[in-house]
């Protein structure tokens, strides 16, 4: 099916790399945010933050990876930050209390 | 080719407003989603309330591609919408495979307090509903029934209350889509 890839934007930010992905995050789409949150987390940076200001939708698939995402970091000696969150996506967060685990950030450049 | 709308979903009430068969497949989700929301909508559930009804789907969905049919892509799953009036007003919602021997009950439901991946799913579905029952088909395979009122209806009894809740009633047993097929 056409446009079911997700595109996922990437910067560095001093010492930590951004990744921005844009659209709903669901089974179909979690498998890449994975795979490119793996592949930042190669580079070997201070911190990664996952930019959620473009993704309106999120399921537990999706929270799954992040927290999958976290457990990596963690071990690796990265902070994973959570940034800017849809309101719809905050509601998942806090039913699943993942507020509580995750540093989340309204400005995803300052970390504020 | 079977009409596509068996005369065996009619009910008293009479049949769905919608009904749709779609493939076993993870791409698939988010036309799902696309067309409950424009039903939801129609209906007159608010941002959250629609936001909550998607979810509820789509886990129970990914449970049945994961779980049940292994993520084989050429199972079916069929889905009935149907708007609800009275006691209150809301959609009713059912989903039904027909995978032997899943039961999503049996999932495992992680403790909200421990950090790890998976075992969200269930306790999303339930969180977000007013009426989420699992029950096994004659045919085989498993129907789940999710309710959901408009946030209005009722502003004094939110959702998070499953399937025992007596104050929502019963949905009538639909008889297999699969007689159309």
């Amino acid at each position: 099916m056409p446009g079911d890839d997700m595109t996922i934007t990437e910067r560095t930010v001093g010492d930590g790399i951004v990744l921005v992905p844009e659209g709903d995050i669901d089974l179909s789409r979690s498998p890449q945010l994975q795979a490119r949150l793996a592949k930042a987390l190669s580079n070997k940076p201070a911190r990664i933050v996952v930019d959620l200001s473009k993704v309106p939708y999120m399921d537990s698939s999706g929270v799954a990876t992040l927290v999958q995402g976290l457990q990596h970091c963690q071990r690796a000696g990265c902070e994973l930050v959570i940034g800017a969150l849809h309101p719809k996506v905050r509601s998942i967060f806090e039913i699943a209390k993942l507020t509580e685990i995750f540093r989340i950030v309204d400005d995803v450049d300052s970390g504020d | 080719m079977p009409d596509p709308v068996p005369n065996s979903m009619e009910t008293p009430e009479g049949p769905p407003e919608i009904q749709l068969c779609i493939l076993s497949q993870p791409r698939l989700l988010g036309a799902v989603r696309s067309m409950l929301e424009s039903f939801a909508d129609r209906i007159g559930f608010c941002g959250r309330g629609c936001g909550e009804l998607m979810l509820a789907v789509d886990e129970a969905l990914t449970n049945i591609i994961r779980h049940g049919y292994d993520h084989a892509p050429d199972c079916r799953i069929w889905l009935s919408l149907r708007a609800l009036e009275t006691p209150r007003r809301g959609i009713r919602v059912e989903i039904e495979d027909h995978q032997e021997g899943f039961d999503p009950e049996r999932l495992p439901e992680r403790d909200l307090d421990e950090v790890r991946p998976g075992g969200l799913g269930v306790h999303l579905m339930r969180s977000v509903t007013h009426l989420c029952r699992h029950e096994a088909r004659e045919q085989g395979g498993m129907r789940l029934v999710i309710e959901k009122f408009c946030e209005d209806a009722d502003p004094q009894d939110g959702p998070g209350s499953t399937g025992t809740s007596s104050d929502v009633s019963d949905p009538p047993r639909s008889n297999s889509p699969e007689d159309a097929m």
